[in-house]
């Protein structure tokens, strides 16, 4: 993906970046979706699509141009890679799909289990009442409070722990001591400790999270080139500008790296959480299931969650690349 | 013109019995030891000598990166305690930000000393001009060529208008034909600032060719050994290398870099000489090696 999207982006760096991306980001992309078809005669609004400004965006594209590189992207390359895709997926589900048709049993049982078809009529039924679309959107709003939570904390303080050995000294015992421990493990202090339900599970969240970005913002600072810093000193750079326009956006590709994989690590916590002391969510939805015998909602509830951390982890490499161009033509390729 | 005249007065660096120890009593290492040098306004000094001789040392206590143990380095008898925008540096290593377009990487001193955006981008755009980058300003450093950016990295310690700019082997990671055309680059861009330069370097004919003085230093701990004058006229060209004058000065400093060479390296070596150990030692000789 590297070698592909560095040679389109010297002709037309936000408008390619953003067509090569559709297919990673499931919610965005339906969006952008959209916005491609009208681009195609008026290529203002898709350029108002893109948040961050872009000067020498080329005031017309033709049609047959836009066409032409669309088709353009269609490579042999990108064809087998597609190709695979469908193998690998269909693979799934053909498993899925033969082990229930034929109710196989060979130590695992899919006796019970739901077919592909089931889940789809619970999809078709379910799927669009409040009740379970209000427990994604409570699941979405937990997940997205802990895990801002945690990037407040966590990314500040690791920027200090990793610039300053006296914090690091004073924070790292306690972060040591903490750390092994699994957001899990949490939930039943969770519990006492916070006022409400509600509470205890964004902060199980929190600490789901919390731990990989703080230490990812570290590690971030210390891989951060000597001489840079030594360098924006000599050009005199304050300490708090220092942060500002070297040690942070420096550490960007490790903090990235931290958002993603907090991002994973919150929603496994998420769902443990809401599994054991939830009203709500979609961890929650998925286990009354189990308890009511309504099998086909267990995968549904599965799904939406794969889904779900799809469509999280998407987002967060879509803004990573927003905000760190750069990172293209870097060597090795951080990506 | 009278802008840069009056900066060519400022930009005097005097370093007096400057001596930096590391470490502490088992591990003490003396990296330099009683060093005095001065580099007068406008003037392009150099500094050489074998290899952990402590003149990148020195060039950072310049820079305020690091405290001398003994003596004192002043600027325009100031003395120097920290990094600061008066004293532009550019470093061995690449070390522009690759977050940064080459533009902004040029404007970030001016950035920090809080100049405005248009005026910023004037300066930066007519500095990179300057080093033939004009059409660059919109790449990232990863772009580029280690050439490109070290011509960067060039600009961007100028456009603050520092008294000084202190080198540290900037053109050591380029191959010799960039590092003969960057030589030139440096010299017209030196000549167009009049700033002082303090230039630290391993290569004999950089030396002579950029700069007026060329201090010479011995194998740690370091101390100056012999302070060389460049009676070679200005604007220097590339062809001046072929000149008898240009040579003999390179013979003569190699002749006195070969000892200090020797004794930076094992002392059986020094001892038995390099016939010794069955090596020819042609007339460039082991000045080769550094």
């Amino acid at each position: 993906m590297g070698s592909m999207a560095s040679a389109k982006v010297v002709i037309l760096p936000m408008i390619d970046k953003q067509t090569d991306r559709e297919p990673a980001a499931v919610k965005p992309s339906a969006t952008q979706g959209v916005a491609a078809v009208p681009s195609a005669n008026t290529p203002a609004p898709a350029a108002a699509e893109i948040p961050m400004p872009e000067p020498e965006q080329i005031p017309t594209v033709s049609l047959t141009k836009l066409l032409r590189r669309l088709l353009a992207q269609i490579t042999r390359e990108r064809i087998i890679t597609a190709g695979l895709a469908c193998v690998s997926l269909g693979a799934l589900f053909l498993f899925w799909y033969l082990g229930t048709k034929y109710r196989l049993e060979f130590y695992i049982r899919f006796k019970n289990v739901p077919t592909p078809y089931e889940v789809f009529q619970q999809l078709t039924q379910v799927g669009l009442s409040n009740k379970y679309l209000v427990n994604i959107a409570i699941s979405v709003r937990r997940i997205l409070t802990g895990f801002f939570i945690a990037i407040a904390i966590g990314v500040p303080l690791g920027l200090a722990i990793g610039k300053y050995q006296r914090v690091r000294d004073l924070f790292m015992p306690v972060v040591e001591v903490l750390r092994p421990i699994p957001a899990i493990a949490w939930v039943p202090m969770s519990i006492m400790l916070w006022p409400n339900n509600e509470a205890s599970i964004v902060f199980i969240t929190f600490i789901g999270a919390f731990f990989p970005i703080l230490l990812n913002t570290i590690h971030g600072v210390h891989s951060l080139d000597g001489v840079l810093i030594r360098a924006a000193r000599c050009l005199g750079a304050s300490e708090f500008r220092l942060f500002l326009n070297v040690i942070l956006p420096g550490s960007l590709p490790h903090i990235f790296t931290g958002l993603a994989v907090g991002m994973g690590v919150a929603w496994v916590s998420l769902i443990a959480a809401e599994m054991i002391s939830g009203q709500f969510g979609v961890g929650y939805f998925t286990w009354e299931a189990y308890s009511l015998v309504d099998y086909p909602a267990i995968v549904l509830g599965m799904i939406t969650i794969g889904f779900l951390g799809l469509a999280c982890s998407g987002i967060i490499r879509m803004v990573g690349n927003l905000l760190m161009p750069w990172l293209a033509f870097a060597p090795g390729g951080k990506r | 013109m009278t802008m840069a005249m009056a900066e060519a007065q400022k930009g005097f660096i005097d370093v007096r019995n400057m001596g930096v120890t590391f470490g502490a009593n088992d591990n003490k290492v003396v990296a330099v030891e009683s060093v005095s040098l001065n580099v007068q306004p406008g003037e392009f000094v150099s500094l050489i000598g074998p290899s952990g001789c402590g003149k990148s040392t020195l060039l950072s206590i310049v820079a305020g990166f690091v405290k001398p143990t003994s003596g004192e380095a002043k600027l325009d008898g100031k003395a120097i305690t920290r990094p600061g925008s008066d004293r532009g540096v550019v470093f061995q290593q690449y070390s522009l930000f690759p977050w940064l377009s080459v533009r902004k990487n040029v404007e970030f001193g001016l950035k920090m000393a809080g100049v405005d955006q248009s005026k910023r981008n004037t300066t930066a755009r007519a500095l990179l001009d300057l080093a033939g980058l004009l059409s660059f300003e919109n790449h990232y450093p990863d772009q580029l060529s280690g050439g490109m950016k070290q011509r960067i990295g060039i600009v961007r310690a100028l456009a603050t208008s520092p008294q000084v700019l202190l080198m540290d082997e900037p053109f050591g990671a380029l191959d010799t034909q960039t590092r003969v055309v960057m030589q030139e680059i440096l010299t017209n861009i030196w000549q167009q600032f009049k700033i002082s330069v303090l230039f630290i370097t391993h290569d004999i004919e950089e030396s002579i060719f950029l700069s007026d003085r060329i201090y010479v230093m011995t194998a740690r701990p370091g101390r100056i050994k012999a302070e060389i004058k460049v009676p070679l006229p200005r604007p220097r060209k590339a062809e001046m290398t072929d000149t008898p004058e240009f040579m003999n000065l390179v013979q003569e400093l190699k002749g006195l870099i070969r000892e200090e060479s020797l004794a930076a390296m094992a002392p059986e070596i020094k001892d038995r000489g390099l016939s010794g150990f069955g090596m020819k030692v042609g007339p460039k000789g082991v000045g080769e090696i550094f």
